[in-house]
């Protein structure tokens, strides 16, 4: 488990995004804890570092039109999917140039225009949603996918079991991605699941699923690649089982207590950057030139993103209870018969 | 005029939406090859087809979910839940996404979902089919809930709410579906957040809603009969609460008695009860009265269920109660 897959037809343009993207990631996460640290960022705060590799690789397999259902640690999906670093920030800030208004906070990023639906942050709650925005799409013959992301806390969840019946029932176009980070917050994967290999259980609904090594990007890449376009194809849904590790606590505040620093020792040395960086030098792809330019444009981009944050207003107490419903005129035919 | 059943205008609304408009598409459990657990999808598998008319398998909190996805995907899905407490599988999704993504994602998507359940007992289903409980879903902002009474209301408020871009989730009272009624031609008068009043009155309002209408206009028949002349108001939502027309009335008749088939603590007629003293106190010549339905389990005995649930001689002892106290 030691060597990433061959990059093998990518082209060296794009095998410099996925570094980029995770770095991206890293960065932003790190000044993230930074500023919670400061106050800045208040609530929850899930950091997504030692999973970089999924989002990145699972991602950049989807076009403009296709929709991401992400969960509550997806400050990650939310970069990778466009919607710029300073809403982001701002979001978390609780600003109203934040992504959600300054409504949702870290666990409740959306961005409609990108199609991208939360930012859930009940645990299984999303894959009911992806059901129906797939359900839509199938019933306007709109050759779309809509991709699941979930972890493996969810898989206890009835949510799962029904979500996957009914999509493999309805052959709808969901590419429900596991996110296994071997913890439902606190709970070991033994712990809460009678049988731990949760791509095995897409069997029983008659869904095709793989695992994949969740800590080399070009590995998911590859198979969320060949997920999209059977799932695209209209052959129906399709599972696949990311194996990876959060290398930070389950929020900012967590003494964890359920895990051992060896085992957390072992899976940095997996670090999907790192292993990704040493695969690109030695295909000759990536110059010490190249990755600090990377880490500077970063840098660059981190620095505007919580400069946007924090010249960001606060949406005005008036405006407390707008859009609890819709108003009056935008998008319907509410009147009288 | 022509007499229908409830449940033919039930029907005959659902027909409409579903010709009217390719969007609309009904899901739920047997609704398709069963005809619908009260029958007000027969036949429509076979007019519409199976990718509008849909079976659903037993799984309340994925179908409702993924009504709400399909109504951000630009659908406009009306989900039929077979009776109330099995709605309670879905109140995650209720609360949690329905309800709270247009104001969570700071007004970016609407979610334009009709939930249609039945509600109330009265058929000795016991304490797993029978209950009311509409007022916990009118205590969630977001979200519109309203309860028709009458054949044109069942017949016609379907199509208000499809028009609705917020979820609108429509109560049907189970023994309401054999009645017949005359269906009225004039539906101006039809809306989905006006409170209607059914009888004019001068001594009392009685203020009620859905399963328990019919209840209340037979005991004002009866109070009429000794002098007491009940003014009886329909509220037809109950979210929002239209307490311009309750607090209209209440100002003419200086009483009131709230019918509510469900448990009084933290009921419905909890709510009405304490806006009325809040905004309509110096009208009162008495205690706001209400009755409910006894706080048990609905018990399936026929019986011990008829003691749990509001009835017209309950009503008409309180309002003779209510108006003993000033006479």
């Amino acid at each position: 488990m030691n060597t990433l897959t061959s990059i093998g037809r990518i082209d060296p343009e794009n095998a410099m995004s996925m570094l980029y993207e995770m770095t991206r990631i890293r960065r932003f996460e790190e000044k993230s804890a930074e500023l919670y640290g400061l106050g800045k960022i208040r609530g929850f705060l899930h950091l997504y570092i030692g999973e970089e590799a999924v989002a990145v690789g699972a991602l950049q397999c989807l076009t403009p039109d296709d929709a991401i259902v992400a969960t509550y640690r997806e400050h990650g999906h939310a970069l990778v999917r466009g919607i710029p670093a300073g809403a982001i920030m701002a979001e978390m800030y609780g600003k109203a140039n934040g992504c959600s208004r300054g409504r949702g906070g870290s666990m409740h990023l959306f961005d409609a225009g990108r199609r991208f639906y939360g930012g859930n942050a009940i645990v299984g709650g999303g894959l009911p949603l992806a059901v129906g925005l797939a359900l839509a799409d199938k019933m306007q013959n709109r050759k779309r996918v809509t991709v699941c992301l979930f972890g493996d806390g969810a898989v206890a969840e009835g949510a799962f079991h029904e979500s996957l019946n009914m999509a493999a029932l309805w052959k709808l176009p969901v590419l429900f991605l596991c996110e296994n980070n071997r913890y439902a917050m606190g709970t070991a994967i033994e712990r809460h699941q009678s049988c731990p290999d949760i791509h095995r259980k897409a069997d029983a609904y008659g869904i095709p699923a793989e695992v994949v090594d969740g800590m080399d990007v070009l590995a998911v890449a590859q198979a969320t690649s060949l997920a999209v376009d059977t799932v695209r194809s209209g052959a129906g849904p399709h599972l696949l089982e990311a194996r990876t590790y959060r290398f930070r606590a389950h929020s900012m505040y967590d003494a964890e207590l359920y895990r051992n620093k060896d085992e957390v020792e072992q899976w940095k040395k997996r670090d999907p950057i790192n292993l990704y960086v040493a695969r690109l030098r030695e295909a000759a792809v990536l110059t010490d030139g190249d990755l600090s330019a990377v880490e500077a444009k970063i840098a660059a981009e981190i620095d505007e993103a919580v400069a946007f944050a924090e010249s960001g207003e606060w949406e005005p107490l008036q405006d407390l209870t707008k859009d609890v419903y819709t108003p009056q005129g935008v998008g319907c035919e509410r009147g009288a018969l | 005029m022509s007499k229908i059943t409830y449940r033919e205008a039930v029907r005959a609304g659902l027909r409409d939406a579903l010709q009217s408009d390719p969007r609309v598409f009904l899901m739920g459990e047997d609704v398709g090859r069963y005809g619908g657990s009260y029958a007000c999808s027969k036949g429509f598998l076979d007019e519409f087809g199976p990718e509008r008319i849909r079976d659903t398998p037993l799984s309340e909190g994925t179908f409702v979910g993924a009504g709400i996805g399909a109504a951000l995907g630009g659908m406009r899905p009306i989900v039929e839940i077979m009776t109330v407490n099995f709605s309670l599988l879905a109140l995650d999704q209720i609360v949690n996404n329905a309800a709270t993504l247009r104001h969570m994602t700071g007004g970016q998507v609407s979610v334009p979902l009709v939930v249609r359940m039945a509600t109330g007992g009265g058929r000795q289903l016991a304490a797993q089919h029978s209950h009311s409980l509409e007022v916990w879903y009118a205590h969630i902002p977001g979200i519109k809930v309203v309860a028709p009474a009458t054949v044109t209301d069942a017949r016609y408020m379907l199509q208000l709410a499809l028009r609705e871009p917020d979820p609108v989730f429509i109560f049907e009272h189970a023994m309401l579906y054999p009645m017949e009624g005359e269906l009225e031609e004039n539906r101006s008068a039809i809306t989905l957040d006006r409170a209607v009043v059914r009888r004019p009155g001068r001594d009392v309002t009685l203020v009620t809603y859905g399963g328990s209408l019919g209840k209340c206009l037979n005991a004002a028949e009866t109070l009429a009969g000794n002098g007491i002349d009940c003014e009886v108001i329909d509220l037809r939502s109950l979210r929002p609460l239209d307490m311009e027309t309750v607090l209209q009335s209440v100002a003419k008749t200086h009483r009131a008695v709230i019918v509510d088939e469900g448990w009084r603590t933290c009921s419905l007629a909890a709510e009405i009860s304490a806006q009325i003293m809040e905004r309509g106190f110096y009208d009162l010549d008495a205690p706001v009265a209400r009755v409910c339905s006894a706080e048990v389990p609905m018990p399936y005995a026929k019986h011990l269920e008829d003691a749990a649930l509001p009835q017209p001689e309950r009503i008409i002892t309180t309002v003779q109660e209510l108006l003993a106290r000033h006479d």
